[in-house]
């Protein structure tokens, strides 16, 4: 009885979750390249590779998954996440590609900086600053006078 | 003679004024973000191609070569004086280059890696300008199956590289190339995986993916806690190598450079398989293996004088089949599409002085990165003490600033932030990103390919085992799969790669 619930544990999580995103990936291209003509082999249409592709995939996807339960798989656990730094440094951009238009360069910069800053565990309001007002003024010189990169510059509500 | 008649072309173009200059600040340029930890050729070269947008194509790509050239030589920097590899190919610097570092021969390990380089740089140059034309004439024999076959063989020996079960590496190419497939099909017209969102019908760029992965995943990393980086901060003197050493390491520069010229040719090769195939044969060879881990000269000189020779080398299947063979060359193709140049071997016909002005600036591209680092070595390394705290903002506003100028729009920033979160689950799962980004940017030529050579063949898919020259490729791709998963090899390329 052992022998058969050890055979059938999850022994590399890491590769297990590996493999099981791969196949996730597989169907779900799969699925949707069923709404392409997938032609002949001798005269394939939009669908035929994309089909072939998913079902590549999927196999691996099964054969990694299959070898994490492995008897002889290593042992391995899934790393946790830094959650917080992930969301300061996603979060910052997207509100840099969010503010561009509406603001300008200076004030989204300026946002990017002090919201990225912030994922820093030695984060110093004097430190984020004094770095904001050094990148700011670099990269309005390098960038928009410098190389002429087309960016507004200052918030387009007051033009 | 062809051959000078060839580099007498690159010459002129090379040391034309503004070229120089361009050169020149490319280096300086690569090797200033180069320098800094997590931040390897690749990303510095998506960071900095805005800044070639407004060149012209001659100058835009001597630039970015130097840029290569410049940050790859700043990785070895902070691998011999900080113990990080920027890019995995100066992985194996670290090994001796920083026991050298701690026994106070910083200066000597740094003065070793650039002779070494240097040297070669030049043979390297020379390499690609003997080989470039024979090259070129064999890629006009190649038929649809053949490059078909080829590019199979590069992401074979590309996923082969990686860390990881080879498995995966070969699942993240297949992933990369259903990645690729999103937009416009080539042949029908159909939007393929565009869910009607107008920014997709292109495709997936390419450096809001590197951007996202290598760029802000890896400061999502870095920003983890961990050990502390331990830094050597004695000052750098005493650069000069004594007799002694020079007798050591010659050898090893010449064997490096020869091994790195070969392997740097291989599609999927380059700069990494180069330096760690010359740290083994080195390790071999000397008279005294147990000093190697220790602090030994020759396990500097031989790996970078290889990763050298092998960047430059991995420029020759891009230049003459238009095949990028890694990452760095991928992203090549695009700063080159972006001017206009479609890569392949009819650049050396069209556009004679781009092509030899480039390989001949390589050589400058050297020479100027001796000069440039030898004397400022004490200056790269000051510019680590910079808190990471200061540092990484501005890593992420020029990465920002990068990815908005490739089309002056937010889309690819929006893209890049969402690739973030999906370079930081790869890194969870260990799951590794160069056969992806090769995925990526060799899938839609691979489905053209294909499609061609299955419609020649009337449907019959035997054509690629059955022509020989295809048959070929693909048989040795088979070989590196079957000597991969051989146990022993195995074992020995886990050690290899681990970091």
């Amino acid at each position: 009885m052992k022998n058969v619930t050890s055979r059938l544990t999850i022994r590399d999580r890491r590769a297990f979750v590996s493999g099981a995103f791969f196949l996730t990936v597989a169907v779900f291209f799969y699925a949707v390249a069923l709404g392409y003509a997938p032609g002949t082999a001798a005269r394939m249409g939009p669908g035929y590779f994309p089909r072939l592709l998913s079902i590549a995939l999927a196999a691996i996807g099964l054969f990694v998954m299959a070898g994490a339960m492995r008897p002889s798989a290593e042992l391995q656990r899934l790393r946790a996440w830094d959650l917080k730094g992930l969301l300061w440094v996603t979060g910052s951009v997207m509100l840099f590609a969010f503010l561009l238009y509406p603001l300008g360069f200076v004030i989204s910069l300026f946002v990017l900086i002090m919201v990225s800053s912030k994922a820093s565990p030695d984060f110093t309001w004097k430190g984020a600053l004094a770095n904001a007002a050094v990148l700011i003024v670099l990269c309005v010189g390098v960038f928009v006078y410098g190389l002429g990169l087309k960016f507004p510059v200052w918030p387009t509500l007051f033009n | 003679m062809d051959f000078f008649h060839n580099l007498a072309i690159g010459f002129s173009t090379a040391f034309q004024l503004t070229n120089l200059v361009y050169a020149f600040i490319g280096c300086l340029l690569g090797t200033l973000i180069g320098v800094l930890p997590g931040l390897g050729p690749l990303a510095t070269i998506a960071m900095l191609l805005p800044i070639t947008y407004a060149l012209t194509p001659e100058a835009a790509l001597i630039m970015l070569a130097g840029i290569y050239y410049g940050a790859q030589y700043g990785g070895s920097t902070t691998a011999i004086v900080v113990n990080l590899p920027g890019e995995s190919s100066s992985v194996v610097t670290t090994i001796d280059g920083y026991q050298m570092a701690k026994q106070g021969r910083a200066g000597v390990a740094l003065a070793t890696a650039a002779i070494g380089s240097f040297f070669a740089g030049t043979v390297a140059t020379l390499a690609v300008a003997a080989l470039a034309q024979p090259l070129a004439a064999t890629a006009l024999l190649f038929g649809p199956k053949e490059f078909f076959s080829l590019m199979i063989l590069g992401l074979v020996v590309a996923s082969v590289l990686s860390s990881g079960p080879f498995i995966e590496g070969i699942g993240m190419v297949v992933l990369g190339m259903l990645l690729s497939l999103i937009g416009t099909d080539i042949n029908s017209g159909t939007q393929r995986f565009a869910f009607g969102i107008p920014q997709l019908f292109d495709g997936i760029d390419f450096v809001p993916l590197a951007m996202g992965i290598f760029g802000f995943a890896e400061i999502v990393r870095n920003l983890e806690p961990h050990g502390d980086i331990s830094l050597v901060t004695q000052k750098i003197r005493n650069l000069f190598p004594t007799r002694e050493d020079f007798r050591r390491m010659m050898p090893a520069i010449f064997r490096g450079t020869a091994l790195g010229t070969i392997l740097g040719v291989l599609p999927g090769g380059g700069a990494v398989l180069s330096s760690f195939a010359s740290y083994t044969l080195e390790k071999k060879l000397s008279k005294h293996p147990e000093q190697f881990g220790k602090g030994a000269i020759e396990g500097v000189a031989g790996p970078e004088s290889a990763n050298n020779a092998g960047a430059q080398t991995s420029f020759i299947p891009l230049l003459t089949l238009g095949i990028p063979s890694n990452v760095v060359m991928a992203l090549m193709v695009g700063a080159m599409t972006i001017h206009n140049i479609q890569p392949g071997p009819q650049v050396m016909t069209k556009n004679p002085t781009l092509f030899w002005g480039l390989i001949v600036s390589m050589w400058i591209g050297n020479l100027m990165l001796v000069i440039l680092n030898l004397p400022l070595v004490g200056l790269w390394v000051k510019l680590l003490s910079i808190p990471y705290r200061y540092l990484f903002p501005a890593i992420m506003v020029f990465c920002s600033i990068g990815v908005f100028s490739i089309n002056n729009g937010t889309f690819e920033v929006y893209e890049a932030a969402l690739f973030c979160i999906f370079g930081y689950m790869l890194m969870k799962l260990d799951l590794p990103a160069a056969p992806l980004l090769l995925g990526l940017v060799l899938g839609p030529a691979i489905e053209e390919n294909f499609r061609r050579a299955m419609v020649l063949s009337r449907g019959d898919g035997t054509v690629f085992l059955t022509s020989p020259l295809s048959g070929g490729l693909l048989a040795i791709a088979a070989i590196a799969v079957v000597l991969i998963t051989l146990p022993a090899i195995r074992s020995k390329r886990e050690e290899a790669l681990k970091e």
